[in-house]
C-alpha cells in the first residue's frame, strides 16, 4: 500500500516534471518572439524609427523676410515696413489672466470684442502658447505696456512688421497694395512658397505690389527647435535667417506724383507724365485715390462698398486701365499717316463749311461756322475737324491704324500694373472679327477724328506723345532698380518717320498752345524756356441728333455728368527742347482746353521748375488764381525744407 | 522513510537558513530593480524625485518581506494560503463598492500611506490556494471532472471581479497564471485543447457573423475590437500609445542613444513613461542590447523559480514556484507585447522596474514563497 503511494507520488511528481518543462519551453518560446520583435524593430527598422523620431522632435519654424521696399526715383520711400507693435499675452505666465487683463485695459485702449477672443483662445489652447491680445499699438501706448511689465506678468510687448505706405492715397494707383494670403490668392496663383503659411504674412494683391512680387517677397528664413510632445519649444537647434527681399526703385517722381493727384483730385481724372528721352513714367495719376493701407489691415466692408458705389470710380486706375475715345488728340497720327503716304502737302488747303457730306451722311465740325480755308498747321492748332474727314478718305483707315500702333496706340505696353489696357487701333479686319460688319468710309471719318471705334488710355496716349517729341521708339518704363541693377530695358531707336514730317506735326502742336487761334492758348505759359505744345481733344459719350443739331447742341453743362464729354489733352515741354510728355484725361469734365489743358500745362510746369513754379511762367491775368490754387493746395513737404536731405538717400546708396 | 526522514533532518534552521537562500535570485531581482531606478531615475529628466525614491523605500520593504517570508517554513504558508485567498476576494469585493478611482477604475484601497491594489495580491494568493489545492487532493484524481470544477470556481471569482473593475490586465493573468497552475498539476491535456479549441471555436463565429444576418456583435463592438486589435487604425486615440512606444524602441537601434538621451520620453511622446511604458524608454536609451539583455534577465528568474520547482519534491512548493514563476512571466512577457505591439495595450507593468509599489511588493513577496520553498525543500 505505502509502497504504491509511493509509486503514485513519484507517478504525478515525473508528470509535474514534465509539465513543468513544457511551460518553461513555453515561455522561452515566447521569450524568443519578443526577442525577434525587439531585433525587428531595434535593428532592421531602426533607421526609419529614428527618422520618425527626428520628425516628432524637430519642429521647422519659418522666419518672415522683410518685404523689399519701393522707393521712387528719387529714393523717398513709397512702401516700406513698419513695426506693427503687438502685445502677446501667455496664459500660464500670468496666473490671474482676468486680474491682468484688468490692468492692461487701463494703460491701452483694448477693444472688447477682441479681448473676448483673445480670451477665448487663450482658454482653448496650451497655457504656454502666446496669443495676441492687442496689436497697432502706438509707440507711447507701446513703451506704456514695456514700462509697467513687471506688474503684468505673462505679458510680452513684440514687435512685427507690416506693410506701410507713407504717402497713402497718392500711389495707390502705382504701388497698389499687399493683403494676407487667402484661399483665393493659394488657388488662383497656385504659389507653394512654404513662407504663405506663416501667420499674417502679406502678399501683393495690387499694381507694383502684385506684380513684382516674386522680387519683393524674399526668401522665408527657418529655425529647427525641439518641442516635446505638447508642442513646446524646449531649446533651438539652429537657425537660417530669412533673406530679404530686393528693394525696388520706381521711375516716379514722388513729389511730381503728388502734385498731379492734388491738380487732379475733384475730378474723375487719369495723368500720366513721361521723360521724353527715356520713357520713364515720372508720374501716373488716377483720381480719386483710396488709401492703400486700408486693404493691409483688411478693409472694412463699409468702406470698401462705398469705394465701389462711387460713380467716380476711385478703385479703378484710369490712366492705365481707363480706354476712352482720344477725340482730336488722334489727329496727330492722322496727320502723320497721310504725310507718311506722301499724299499731302502741308500747305495745301481744305475748306471747311462746318460740315462735310458722305453719301448721305452728314459730318460735322466741333465749330457749327465751320473754320474756312485751312492748312495742315493750321488744321491741327484749331483742331477742324472736316480738314480730317478729307485727309482721312484719302489716307483711309489701315494706314491710320498702323500709324497709331507706331506711336503706342491700341498696343499693349509692359509695365507692371495690374489691368493694364490694350486699347483698340481699329482695322478693316478688326471691324469685321469683332461686329461682323464691313468697314465703311463713315468709321474711317469718325476713327480720324478719334472717335468711333478707336479707344486709347492715357498712357498710350502719353506714349504716343513722347515719341511725337522725340521722334524715339520710348517704351514706358515704371522700374528704375531692383536690388539697384537697372532691369535690361532695349536701347531706344528712333522711330521710322521723317523728321521733317514730325516737325510739322510739333508746329502744329506748338501753334495749339501758343498759336493766336490755338485752342489750348489760354493754357500757355509764357516764359520762353518753358512753352508748352500740345493738342486738346474733346471726345463724345453720345451721339448727338439731328434734331438736336438742329436746335442746337446742349451745352456740357446742361448735361448730367455722366453724359458730358470727356476732356483730353496730350502735349509735352519745353516745346523747343522736350523733357516731359503728359497726357491728361478727365472724365465727363467737357471740353479739352478748358477742363483738361490747364491742369495738365500745370502738372508740366511743376515737372520743368522741380517743384511749384513761378508766377512768371503763368499769363498774367491767370497769376491771381494760380496763386489762389497753390495756396490752397496741400502737397508733401519739399525734401531739404524741413527733413534732413540725406534721410532717404541714405537708404538708396545700394541703388 | 528513512531516506526521507533524513532529507527532513538536513533541512536548515535558525540564521543557517540565509545561507541555504537562493543567492542568485536575490542578485537578479535587485539587479532589475536598479535598472527600474536607473530609469526612473531618467525618466524623471534626472532626478530622484518623484519616483526613485519611493520605489527605493517599496524595494527595501519588499526584500525584507522577501527575507521574512522566506524564513518561515513553507508548510506554514500552505496553511494560510486558503485564509489569504479569502482575504484577498474579501478586499477585491470591498473596493469593488468602497475602493478609490484611479485611472478610471476602482483598483485602490487606501490604508492611510499606503494605497493597496488587492487585484496584485490576487495574482498570488490564486496561485497559493490552487498549490494547495492540488497538494490536498488524490493525485489520480486531478483530471476528473468534479475535481476540476473547484479550481475553475477559485479562478472565475476573482477574474469576474477584476473584470468589473475593469482592469483587462489583471483578469488575463490571474486566468492564465491559475491556468499555469492547473496545468502543471497534470490536469489531463485533453481538457485545455478543449478550452482552447472552444475559445477558438466562439472567436471565429463572431468574427464570421460580421456582416451578416446573425451577426453576434452590434457594428460599434466590432469596431472597438478593430481598434483594440490594431490600434494604429486610431492614430491619435488608442494607436497614439503604441505608435510613440515603438517610434522610441525602433529609434533606440542597436545601442541605443545612451542613458537620459531618449528624446521621445524626455520630451513626452511616450505616454506613461513612468509605469506600464517603462520598457520604451530602456529600450530606447539602451537599445536592442539593453531590452535583450533585460529580457534575458527576466528569462533566469523564471529559470531559478522553475529550478526550485523541479528540486522540491513537495507538491505545494512545486507548484507554487511554478505558478509564481508563470506569473512572473506572464508580467513581463504582456508588457513587452503590449509596447512592442504585439498585444492589445491592456494595463500590466513591466515587474519590478515600473514605478508601482504593490506589485513591486507583493512580486517579492512571492519570491519570497519561492525562497521559502527552496530553503525548506525535502532533499
Amino acid at each position: 500500500m505505502a509502497r504504491s503511494q509511493k509509486r503514485k507520488n513519484e507517478d504525478s511528481s515525473a508528470r509535474l516534471s514534465r509539465r513543468a518543462i513544457v511551460l518553461g519551453g513555453l515561455m522561452t518560446t515566447t521569450c524568443l518572439v519578443l526577442a525577434g520583435r525587439m531585433r525587428y524593430l531595434q535593428l532592421e527598422r531602426a533607421d526609419d524609427f529614428r527618422l520618425l523620431a527626428e520628425e516628432n522632435r524637430i519642429n521647422l519654424r519659418l522666419l518672415p523676410p522683410a518685404r523689399g521696399v519701393i522707393y521712387d526715383r528719387k529714393g523717398t520711400i513709397l512702401a516700406d515696413n513698419a513695426p506693427n507693435y503687438r502685445i502677446t499675452m501667455v496664459r500660464e505666465d500670468a496666473g490671474d489672466v482676468d486680474l491682468v487683463l484688468a490692468r492692461l485695459s487701463r494703460l491701452v485702449n483694448l477693444d472688447r470684442d477682441k479681448l473676448d477672443r483673445a480670451r477665448d483662445e487663450m482658454m482653448s489652447r496650451p497655457p504656454f502658447v502666446p496669443v495676441t491680445i492687442a496689436d497697432r499699438l502706438t509707440w507711447e501706448e507701446f513703451s506704456l505696456v514695456s514700462v509697467n511689465a513687471p506688474a503684468l506678468p505673462g505679458i510680452t510687448p513684440d514687435v512685427g512688421l507690416s506693410r506701410n505706405y507713407p504717402l497713402g492715397g497718392d500711389f495707390s494707383h502705382v504701388v497698389g497694395y499687399v493683403g494676407p494670403v487667402s484661399d483665393y490668392y493659394l488657388e488662383t496663383t497656385g504659389d507653394t512658397d512654404p513662407v504663405l503659411q506663416i501667420p499674417d504674412f502679406q502678399v501683393g494683391r495690387y499694381n507694383v505690389e502684385a506684380r513684382l512680387e516674386d522680387v519683393l517677397r524674399g526668401k522665408a528664413g527657418s529655425k529647427r527647435v525641439e518641442v516635446n510632445a505638447a508642442g513646446r519649444v524646449m531649446r533651438e537647434l539652429d537657425r537660417s535667417a530669412a533673406q530679404q527681399g530686393a528693394d525696388v526703385q520706381l521711375t516716379i517722381d514722388a513729389y511730381l506724383q503728388n502734385y498731379a493727384e492734388a491738380r487732379l483730385a475733384g475730378e474723375s481724372a487719369g495723368a500720366v507724365v513721361m521723360d521724353t528721352q527715356s520713357g520713364d513714367i515720372l508720374a501716373l495719376a488716377s483720381a480719386p485715390t483710396y488709401d492703400p493701407n486700408l486693404f493691409v489691415r483688411g478693409i472694412p466692408s463699409s468702406i470698401w462698398q462705398t469705394l465701389n458705389e462711387d460713380p467716380y470710380r476711385p478703385l479703378a486706375n484710369k490712366a492705365t486701365q481707363g480706354l476712352y475715345p482720344p477725340g482730336s488728340t488722334y489727329k496727330m497720327v492722322v496727320a502723320l499717316a497721310a504725310l507718311e503716304a506722301g499724299l499731302i502737302d502741308p500747305n495745301e488747303t481744305v475748306f471747311c463749311g462746318g460740315s462735310m457730306q458722305l453719301g448721305n451722311r452728314r459730318f460735322h465740325c466741333w465749330k457749327r461756322g465751320g473754320h474756312g480755308r485751312m492748312n495742315l498747321v493750321q488744321g491741327l492748332a484749331q483742331s477742324c475737324d472736316v480738314y480730317y474727314y478729307d485727309l482721312a478718305q484719302r489716307v483711309g483707315i489701315e494706314a491710320i491704324s498702323a500709324m497709331a500702333k507706331k506711336f503706342g496706340c491700341g498696343v499693349r505696353h509692359e509695365v507692371p500694373l495690374s489691368g493694364v489696357a490694350t486699347g483698340i487701333a481699329p482695322t478693316m479686319e478688326w471691324k469685321l472679327a469683332n461686329r461682323g460688319e464691313p468697314w465703311v468710309m463713315g468709321d474711317t471719318l469718325n476713327a480720324s477724328i478719334g472717335q468711333g471705334f478707336v479707344l486709347n488710355s492715357p498712357l498710350q496716349l502719353a506714349v504716343m506723345t513722347a515719341r511725337l517729341a522725340s521722334g524715339l521708339a520710348l517704351e514706358p518704363r515704371l522700374i528704375r532698380s531692383i536690388d539697384g541693377v537697372e532691369p535690361n530695358y532695349d536701347p531706344v531707336t528712333s522711330l521710322d518717320v521723317s523728321p521733317a514730317n514730325l516737325a510739322i506735326i510739333r508746329e502744329g502742336m506748338f501753334e495749339v498752345s501758343n498759336g493766336e487761334r490755338g485752342t489750348a492758348l489760354s493754357s500757355r505759359t509764357v516764359l520762353e524756356d518753358y512753352l508748352i505744345a500740345g493738342k486738346t481733344g474733346t471726345s463724345q459719350v453720345r451721339n448727338i441728333t439731328a434734331a438736336e443739331r438742329a436746335a442746337g447742341v446742349i451745352r456740357n453743362e446742361d448735361l448730367p455728368w455722366e453724359r458730358r464729354d470727356h476732356a483730353l489733352f496730350v502735349g509735352y515741354a519745353p516745346a523747343h527742347a522736350p523733357r516731359y510728355a503728359i497726357s491728361l484725361i478727365v472724365e465727363h469734365g467737357g471740353g479739352g482746353s478748358a477742363a483738361a489743358a490747364p491742369l495738365a500745362r500745370d502738372i508740366l510746369l511743376y515737372a520743368m521748375f522741380d517743384g511749384l513754379p513761378p508766377l512768371e511762367a503763368y499769363p498774367a491775368n491767370q497769376r491771381r488764381s494760380v496763386q489762389e490754387r497753390h495756396d490752397a493746395m496741400q502737397l508733401l513737404p519739399r525734401r531739404g525744407s524741413t527733413d534732413a536731405p540725406s534721410s532717404n538717400g541714405a537708404g538708396m546708396s545700394r541703388a | 522513510m528513512s531516506f526521507s526522514l533524513y532529507q527532513i533532518n538536513t533541512v536548515p534552521s535558525g540564521w543557517r537558513k540565509v545561507l541555504y537562500l537562493n543567492w542568485p535570485l536575490v542578485l537578479l531581482l535587485s539587479i532589475v530593480a536598479c535598472i527600474g531606478f536607473m530609469m526612473l531615475y531618467s525618466v524623471a529628466g534626472g532626478s530622484m524625485e518623484p519616483w526613485v525614491m519611493p520605489q527605493a523605500q517599496r524595494f527595501a520593504i519588499g526584500m525584507t518581506a522577501m527575507f521574512v517570508i522566506a524564513m518561515i517554513p513553507i508548510a506554514f504558508w500552505r496553511l494560510v494560503s486558503g485564509l489569504g485567498y479569502a482575504v484577498s476576494l474579501i478586499l477585491l469585493l470591498y473596493v469593488e463598492f468602497f475602493g478609490t478611482v484611479g485611472m478610471g477604475a476602482q483598483r485602490w484601497l487606501d490604508l492611510g500611506p499606503f494605497r493597496l491594489q488587492p487585484s496584485e495580491l490576487a495574482k498570488i494568493t490564486i496561485v497559493m490556494v490552487l498549490a494547495a489545492y492540488y497538494a490536498r487532493i488524490d493525485s489520480a484524481k486531478t483530471s476528473h471532472p468534479l475535481y476540476i470544477l473547484p479550481p475553475l470556481v477559485l479562478i472565475l471569482i476573482p477574474v469576474f471581479l477584476t473584470l468589473k473593475q475593469p482592469d483587462l490586465g489583471t483578469a488575463l493573468l490571474l486566468l492564465l497564471g491559475g491556468g499555469a497552475v492547473v496545468f502543471a498539476a497534470g490536469v489531463h491535456w485533453a481538457y485545455f485543447a478543449t478550452l482552447i479549441a472552444a475559445g477558438g471555436a466562439t472567436v471565429f463565429a463572431v468574427f464570421a457573423s460580421r456582416g451578416t444576418e446573425w451577426q453576434l456583435l452590434k457594428d460599434y463592438q466590432f469596431r472597438r475590437i478593430d481598434t483594440f486589435i490594431d490600434p494604429t487604425q486610431d492614430p491619435l486615440g488608442a494607436g497614439y500609445h503604441i505608435t510613440q512606444s515603438q517610434i522610441a524602441l525602433g529609434s533606440g537601434g542597436f545601442s541605443g542613444r545612451g542613458f537620459m538621451e531618449g528624446t521621445q520620453s524626455r520630451l513626452n511622446f511616450l505616454p506613461e513613461k513612468h509605469t506600464d511604458f517603462i520598457f520604451t524608454t530602456l529600450a530606447e536609451e539602451f537599445g536592442f542590447i539593453g531590452a535583450s539583455s533585460l529580457l534575458f534577465i527576466y528569462l533566469l528568474i523564471v529559470a531559478l523559480c522553475i529550478w526550485t520547482a523541479l528540486s522540491t519534491k513537495d507538491r505545494f512548493a512545486s507548484l507554487l514556484s511554478l505558478g509564481i514563476a508563470a506569473t512572473f512571466f506572464l508580467y513581463f512577457a504582456i508588457n513587452m507585447a503590449m509596447v512592442m505591439g504585439l498585444a492589445p495595450v491592456v494595463g500590466v507593468p513591466l515587474p519590478l522596474v515600473s514605478y508601482g509599489g504593490t506589485a513591486m511588493m507583493v512580486l517579492l513577496a512571492a519570491f519570497g514563497l519561492v525562497q521559502s520553498a527552496h530553503i525548506h525543500r525535502p532533499r
